[in-house]
């Protein structure tokens, strides 16, 4: 039986967060950390609440804290984050809880939208598309896959403290994928909004995004190429 | 409302580039007194050394660098966690006490450097 520690709160009739133990049976199967939510609420609490939907790490709607670390339930075996024979679940920490471990993201897509993430380019469009190098396609690798989970910012302390200034990891990187973007022409205009000291420069490279992100991404290093584009336009 | 209006230069490039600068100065000068600190240390090298006058500008930088660095630095501590949102309504009012009193206290400590390396 694997022992899990939930995060219950329904605003509606609790007048605090608490944690609920539950013992499930797992039959000893490596399941995925959202087969087990599936099974206490099936089986055990049907009212449990979290996101859930494609289950199998494409819609990212599944983002918890489990024992600690952000990441997708439905694409974390227990094998990777199960310690000492108990799970502990809890929703993405820094944002406003709505029940259980669904939270308010409202604050993270304000920031996605402040970096304007649409191509710019007030050229007419071409006949079928605007075509580019293979190296110029290659510059998007690595920055297009982000599947706006939200765990990479809500692992970020200073998206914690300053969650309405600071763009985060996750909106940040989609800004360098416009900057780096050889059909964009708004890059001027994306970079003066972003040079002051709250929206790029409050990440102080601790790397918590890398070391979370479900899709292997590195919003670190791509902040790192936003902060050299700012020096570049400055001198 | 965490504004941008105490920030050492007001732009986040100005004050991120100003810090790596700053911490540069700091780099050499501290390699420079180690060297000292590794020959001999009696009163009369020292004397000789802070009577040069590219010490006496090599400190006054060092100082002035400290100053920046450690502003900025605690700027940003400032306005993460002295905040309406961390403290409550006096949030803004504490971080403008604890603003004011880290001021004073990095002018204070930039005067005494000039008052003793320059009297």
């Amino acid at each position: 039986m694997l022992q899990v520690s939930l995060y219950r709160y329904n605003p509606e009739t609790d007048q605090a967060p608490y944690m609920q133990d539950f013992s499930v049976d797992t039959g000893d199967r490596d399941l995925m950390v959202l087969d087990v939510l599936e099974l206490i609420k099936a089986d055990l609490d049907g009212s449990v609440t979290y996101r859930r939907s494609c289950r199998e790490g494409v819609c990212g709607s599944d983002g918890l804290n489990m024992n600690g670390k952000n990441g997708l339930a439905c694409i974390t075996p227990l094998s990777e984050s199960v310690k000492g024979g108990k799970l502990v679940i809890r929703p993405l920490p820094g944002l406003p809880v709505i029940r259980d471990l669904v939270v308010d993201m409202s604050l993270f897509y304000a920031q996605y939208e402040k970096v304007q993430p649409y191509l710019q380019n007030p050229t007419p469009a071409p006949a079928i598309e605007r075509l580019q190098s293979p190296e110029e396609r290659a510059q998007l690798d690595g920055l297009y896959e982000c599947i706006l989970c939200a765990c990479c910012s809500t692992s970020c302390p200073s998206f914690w403290w300053n969650p309405d200034r600071f763009v985060g990891p996750a909106g940040l990187l989609q800004a360098y994928r416009f900057l780096a973007d050889s059909r964009d022409t708004a890059t001027e205009d994306r970079l003066a909004k972003l040079d002051d000291p709250f929206s790029v420069f409050r990440c102080h490279g601790i790397q918590n995004c890398v070391n979370v992100c479900p899709k292997g991404l590195n919003p670190t290093k791509a902040i790192g190429h936003i902060r050299t584009m700012l020096l570049n336009r400055a001198t | 409302m965490v504004t941008s209006v105490t920030s050492f230069s007001r732009t986040g490039l100005s004050d991120w580039l100003i810090q790596r600068v700053t911490s540069l100065v700091l780099l050499a000068y501290f390699i420079v007194i180690a060297y000292q600190l590794l020959g001999s240390v009696d009163y009369t090298s020292w004397r000789l050394l802070f009577d040069q006058t590219w010490m006496k500008v090599f400190t006054l930088m060092a100082a002035l660098s400290l100053a920046a660095h450690s502003w900025i630095g605690l700027w940003s501590v400032f306005t993460d966690y002295l905040t309406e949102r961390m403290l409550g309504p006096k949030g803004n009012v504490i971080r403008l006490f604890c603003q004011l009193g880290a001021s004073l206290a990095l002018v204070g400590y930039v005067i005494w450097v000039i008052v003793i390396i320059w009297s």
